[in-house]
């Protein structure tokens, strides 16, 4: 399958103009997931992992269609992404109480809630960019919801091609929505799958714990509909940011405000067990200008 | 209730006996059985059993059903179930919400039995001493002893065998209606299920055609009343009784907290949902024992529906929702025409998707183009 021509962001931060090259010296002789001192009161941040850049393939994120049909989106290959700091564990329920008590986050759905030391759960895109931005304050740092394509770098092989490998068909729409629907509930979890503590599920070739285990994540990439002709050459793209993805054993759009995924669509499909988050850090722009100077992991 | 219904058998077994009794004379009224001939019943007096057929049946957990013949091809015969009653905690949805369910069999509903109108039922109840109370059967198609409750309590480590007539085709609800508040209590805790009472020459449309089915689901509607913790979690307890009261006090807002299929949310979807291909005919029985509610095929149809269940009505035909009360059995038969995936809902869609009442079908089979098409696909406006 061809790529379609969709402007797929690479997550590369441009460098500032400016060169401060006795910063530099100094500054490159720190690890590799060095940070800035935090200033004042600042709280440090979470335990985070560097991800090394590495090629990798990932399936397009939206809703395809080619030549009238549903159809799987194309493979996009990333040679060059940028270098990850994504957050080792999700966001625990013990620190989304902290964004609470300060005001600044909605308590989580209690249908969902869990205590202490396991992965907050029932929070919605909302919710997670609230405690994003409260972190970034606390911590004076940058910190964001990954997109689809970060997440799944991050997530190596613990990341689920979501590809139905079934050949499109205007004349009969229903094949893909049974393997669509028969995937799902293999992919769904047998009974309850309540939050369990951080790292109950292991760590991926990286090191980042619990991916793809009964806590689906907020990503920031928005839903969109690709529509290719039957060469794979693309005639229409269209975004829709109200629904954003989530990423876990199967990847779902979801309205931003939602918190408890319940039934999908109209009584179809298999919801993910529970909606929680990790974050990424961006770098600061004086950690980008190391990065030449610095060891590979 | 069923103090009532007797109330209502008598009442008109008192006007047919004296509509009978001014034609034809007090002699004959003596003979015959006036309320039974009004209804078209057919009864008479105990036929030597030792005479009769027997057969064995054993049950299956439900959406499932025991095999059997549409059309009787043998004579009314001695139908001989066994159903043991189980105290047991269950996980009602996917949060891990627990209720300590009693049940049939140990699935809630209980399972489906099929028998012909004419056969008798005879069911062996048991209650195992590892549960805690009393339970008794009320069959909503038998006659008398409230149902067969009457006759039926037993206490744990107990068995009774109750037999009745099935003389009234149709789908029909049967519970455990151990008395005063336990009635409703043990009702919504999952203690109820269905038997289906075929006529003997097998359904019919209403102008004498015969109608069959590929397939047959049951599907158990159960509304739950879940207590809540001060902080709104649901509670969990050890017994029945441990949660009694609290339950009651949920129970009186008539308001439930779950509203599912066969027990649990999501029973009847994803891995179990149930299945069935282009041209196939489905029958779906559907019970609720307490509280309405209104089945809709999302996608489909109900091609030929008795709402109320019962198969010397006509059924009606071409509908998109029915509604069955609460108390009542209903059954409705479907050809499937399109492939994919359909929804089969309570269409109060809160119930459906807030508190669960939703299943699926898995469809098989060929797109028909005539019957749908998507003339263009989503593309930009303009």
């Amino acid at each position: 399958m061809g790529h379609a021509a969709v402007a797929y962001r690479t997550g590369s931060i441009a460098l500032p103009a400016l060169l401060l090259a006795g910063l530099l010296t100094v500054i490159g002789l720190q690890t590799q997931t060095f940070q800035l001192p935090a200033f004042g009161s600042a709280m440090p941040g979470p335990q985070t992992v560097a991800i090394a850049p590495r090629p990798f393939d990932y399936r397009a994120t939206g809703e395809f269609i080619r030549a009238g049909a549903s159809a799987d989106g194309p493979l996009v290959h990333v040679e060059q992404p940028a270098p990850l700091e994504m957050m080792k564990y999700q966001v625990s329920a013990a620190d989304y109480a902290q964004c609470v008590a300060d005001g600044a986050c909605r308590k989580a759905d209690k249908r969902r809630r869990g205590e202490g030391d396991v992965p907050v759960t029932g929070v919605s895109y909302d919710d997670a960019t609230d405690y994003a931005a409260w972190l970034s304050a606390k911590t004076g740092q940058t910190w964001r919801l990954p997109t689809v394509e970060e997440w799944v770098f991050a997530a190596g092989s613990r990341a689920v091609d979501h590809a139905l490998g079934i050949e499109a068909n205007a004349a009969d729409p229903a094949k893909r929505w049974l393997v669509a629907y028969a995937r799902e509930a293999a992919l769904g979890s047998d009974g309850p799958a309540n939050p369990q503590p951080l790292g109950t599920f292991g760590v991926n070739e990286f090191g980042l714990a619990d991916l793809s285990a009964v806590v689906w994540e907020w990503t920031q990439t928005c839903a969109s509909r690709t529509t290719l002709d039957a060469a794979g050459t693309q005639i229409s793209h269209v975004e829709s940011c109200g629904v954003r993805y989530l990423e876990g054993r199967h990847r779902t759009p979801m309205s931003t405000f939602v918190r408890d995924a319940l039934g999908g669509g109209c009584s179809v499909g298999v919801p993910p067990d529970n909606l929680g988050f990790r974050l990424v850090r961006e770098p600061h722009w004086l950690e980008t200008l190391t990065r030449g100077w610095l060891p590979r992991a | 209730m069923d103090g009532k219904e007797n109330i209502i058998v008598s009442r008109r077994t008192l006007l047919g006996a004296a509509a009978f009794a001014s034609v034809v004379g007090a002699a004959v009224l003596t003979a015959v059985p006036a309320v039974a001939e009004d209804a078209g019943v057919v009864t008479g007096p105990v036929p030597d059993m030792s005479h009769l057929p027997r057969k064995k049946v054993k049950l299956v957990d439900p959406p499932f059903v025991h095999e059997h013949e549409q059309i009787a091809t043998v004579g009314p015969q001695v139908v001989e179930f066994e159903l043991v009653i189980q105290e047991k905690e269950m996980v009602i949805d996917d949060y891990g919400t627990t209720v300590q369910a009693m049940t049939f069999n140990g699935t809630v509903p209980g399972p489906l039995m099929v028998v012909h109108e004419g056969d008798y039922v005879e069911l062996t109840l048991k209650n195992p001493d590892t549960n805690q109370m009393q339970h008794n059967i009320d069959f909503h198609s038998s006659t008398g002893a409230l149902g067969g409750g009457g006759l039926t309590l037993i206490n744990p480590g107990e068995q009774v065998v109750l037999r009745w007539k099935a003389t009234r085709p149709g789908v029909f609800v049967y519970h455990c209606a151990p008395g005063g508040p336990m009635i409703p209590w043990h009702v919504v805790s999952g203690m109820n299920g269905a038997i289906m009472v075929l006529p003997r020459e097998g359904l019919k449309d209403g102008y004498g055609k015969p109608l069959k089915y590929d397939r047959v689901y049951y599907v158990g509607e159960q509304d739950f009343y879940i207590p809540k913790d001060e902080e709104g979690n649901f509670k969990s307890y050890e017994s029945p009784g441990d949660g009694y009261d609290d339950m009651l006090k949920v129970m009186r807002t008539l308001t439930p907290t779950h509203e599912v299929f066969n027990g649990a949310v999501g029973a009847l979807t994803g891995d179990n949902a149930m299945k069935a291909a282009v041209g196939e005919t489905v029958l779906i029985v559907h019970s609720q024992a307490n509280r309405d509610t209104r089945p809709h095929i999302i996608g489909g149809h109900g091609d030929y529906v008795w709402a109320t269940g019962k198969f010397r009505n006509a059924p009606e035909v071409d509908l998109e929702t029915w509604h069955i009360p609460g108390g009542c059995a209903g059954a409705a038969l479907y050809t499937f025409l399109q492939p994919g995936i359909y929804a089969y809902v309570n269409h109060n869609l809160i119930e459906a998707v807030e508190l669960g009442a939703t299943a699926h079908f898995m469809v098989e089979g060929e797109w028909n183009d005539d019957l749908m098409t998507q003339v263009q696909a989503p593309t930009p406006i303009g």
